[in-house]
């Protein structure tokens, strides 16, 4: 059941985006801007929360699950150290996946070589 | 020498040779319907560099070489080459022309480059100032797409309407005298903005363009589009020739059984998933000098009208949200 | 000078030419691969948590497991491929975020690893953290001002 619900909720999300990039003029980009966004508002109300105890991984995986993390990190920041948290916060709870990114990245460049489209 | 005659067109006194051709493509166009025309396919885009302006430089200097290889000739016996790419700069020509000892004009007309040089070529010719001259026009998938699109590994859908960049050079050699085929008119576009805007649907953005120039051209010099065998735009693809069509339809003028497209031409669009067909410089450049100039050779093809098609925006242009400026140029060729 | 009404006339035409992508095709693929991405990540942050990880861990845990899955699978070619079949199932999941980042480094190393693959590694991913930094500062202050007049009351 929590996999079905993961399944089902993280799907109907990437459908939201794919409807987004077919039928607007939006770039990928300003889609994507747009997804965590509206996930750090929705985090802020408290409304992502409960769709993540709902989906779990459905709703965490997706990017709107990436503006809820920084709207979550931001309050608890708050609440733990007071002001300074409004700065510290947000970062502070994406560094985990921005740091994994660069790194696997960076170590992924020193070592791959360019490969051509066409032959596939 | 030359006049000019009506608004646009040049027409030669003494007709300019096309005395030879030569054309090296990538993989995914070697696999394509035109395939045996071409002189050289290359086994990867990379062609042993480490880098795809690089690929597209190496390929230049190779298809030239080839030409001059082919023709007998050395640089010496060369007056002037036209070359131009999309690259900025137009890095994928003068790097590729680093090594080689002849006069060199950097041309750029995006996709267009192919027909704003083999114009200028003739021109010189006519104009006396030339004997011999080169004409090259490149263009490759990687350094495109990385210019103007996406990271290669980057994912992402491409629209339906989207076109594929070609791989290759097209270069052909100029002469003042010859057994032909002959260059016998030019029409020079103008720039002609309808308002598109986007950039993945550049065959849209260039089809008034066409239109525009193939009007001109046909009332500068007096004939119909009967007097050709085959008018062939540069990389329209499926939709901006539809849109030709209707647009040229709308002046009065009919051409959907003489038309063509080099961008529909070079790709089998249900096989190599191409969507809208081939598009990049070396489109026309190497489905002229591999296919058309061996058909205009072999007395298949007698008349015809290319038309190199070019989409003059920027990576800045767009993210500008401006509208696209594009242009065509005709070069009529004849066997006379 | 061509006037804008022309230019409004020709766009429709545009319009009409112009082929439209398939909707229902491209959602589909997008939701089943993008739900499958999402179970993958599940199944990883339930196996955590059954090693005793408590939830944030296992969660931070998950995500730089699907990054570095993406990271390699973009390596090696294979992710562009997939993502041309699925879209927005790769792309809205964070492995769209981890694929923009690698294939930036890998596209612009020839440019040399510092103002190269460096610089330009988040040439596409930059907004996406611009956006929620900036996006986390604003919730930020108003959860502040509004835990602070709450219990002011």
């Amino acid at each position: 059941m929590e996999y079905l619900k993961a399944f089902l909720v993280g799907g109907c999300i990437c459908v939201i985006g794919q409807i987004l990039i077919d039928k607007t003029k939006l770039t990928p980009a300003r889609i994507l801007v747009m997804f965590v966004v509206a996930g750090c508002i929705l985090g802020g109300l408290g409304v992502y929360g409960k769709l993540v105890d709902f989906a779990g991984a459905g709703a965490t995986v997706p990017l709107p699950g990436f503006g809820n993390l920084v709207a979550e990190g931001v309050k608890k920041e708050i609440d733990e150290k007071g002001i300074s948290g409004i700065l510290t916060g947000g970062i502070k709870a994406a560094a985990g996946g921005i740091t994994a990114a660069i790194l696997f990245s960076f170590i992924a460049a020193l070592i791959a070589q360019p490969k051509s489209k066409s032959n596939m | 020498m030359g006049k000019k005659i009506g608004r646009s067109t040049v027409k030669f006194g003494s007709p300019v040779c096309i005395s030879n051709a030569a054309s090296i493509v990538g993989p995914k166009e070697g696999e394509g319907p035109l395939s045996e025309y071409f002189d050289k396919i290359l086994g990867d885009e990379l062609v042993g560099q480490g880098s795809w302006e690089q690929a597209e430089s190496k390929i230049v200097n190779d298809t030239v070489n080839l030409l001059l290889q082919k023709s007998g000739l050395s640089t010496k016996d060369i007056d002037y080459v036209f070359a131009g790419d999309l690259l900025n700069q137009t890095a994928g020509s003068t790097f590729g022309f680093r090594g080689i000892d002849i006069n060199y004009f950097g041309i750029y007309g995006a996709c267009s480059s192919f027909g704003e040089g083999l114009g200028l070529g003739a021109m010189v010719i006519d104009g006396g100032f030339a004997n011999r001259v080169i004409v090259s026009a490149s263009s490759h998938f990687g350094s495109a797409e990385k210019q103007f699109r996406l990271p290669m590994e980057a994912g992402s859908q491409r629209p339906p309407t989207s076109s594929w960049t070609v791989t290759g050079d097209g270069c052909a050699l100029l002469d003042k005298g010859g057994h032909g085929p002959f260059i016998t008119s030019v029409t020079t576009g103008r720039i002609i903005d309808m308002g598109i805007k986007d950039q993945n649907n550049m065959g849209a953005a260039m089809a008034p363009a066409a239109s525009d120039t193939i009007y001109t051209h046909l009332k500068d010099l007096g004939v119909t589009a009967d007097y050709y065998d085959l008018i062939i735009t540069g990389d329209l693809g499926y939709i901006g020739i539809e849109l030709l069509i209707k647009l040229l339809g709308e002046k009065g003028i009919g051409i959907n059984k003489k038309i063509s497209d080099c961008g529909i031409k070079i790709f089998d669009r249900d096989k190599q998933d191409t969507h809208n067909g081939g598009s990049g410089c070396a489109c026309s450049a190497v489905t002229f000098s591999g296919y058309l100039f061996e058909l205009l050779k072999g007395k298949s093809l007698n008349k015809i009208l290319l038309v190199p098609t070019g989409a003059l925006l920027s990576p800045t242009s767009v993210l500008q949200n401006e509208t696209i400026p594009s242009i065509a140029h005709a070069v009529a060729i004849e066997n006379l | 000078m061509i006037s804008n009404s022309e230019k409004e006339r020709y766009k429709n035409i545009v319009d009409k030419a112009s082929p439209k992508s398939n909707v229902l095709s491209d959602c589909l693929k997008a939701f089943w691969v993008g739900g499958s991405i999402c179970v993958m990540g599940q199944l990883i942050s339930n196996y955590l948590k059954s090693l005793g990880l408590d939830k944030g861990t296992a969660s931070l845990y998950t995500s730089s497991a699907i990054i570095l899955l993406t990271v390699i699978l973009t390596s090696f070619g294979f992710f562009e491929q997939i993502a041309k079949y699925a879209g927005a199932g790769t792309s809205v999941p964070i492995t769209g975020f981890a694929n923009s980042v690698c294939a930036s480094a890998l596209e612009f190393k020839k440019e040399g690893i510092v103002l190269g693959m460096a610089a330009k590694m988040f040439v596409l991913a930059g907004p996406v953290i611009v956006y929620s930094t900036v996006s986390s500062v604003i919730v930020g202050v108003i959860y502040y001002i509004y835990k602070y007049t709450s219990f002011a009351k």
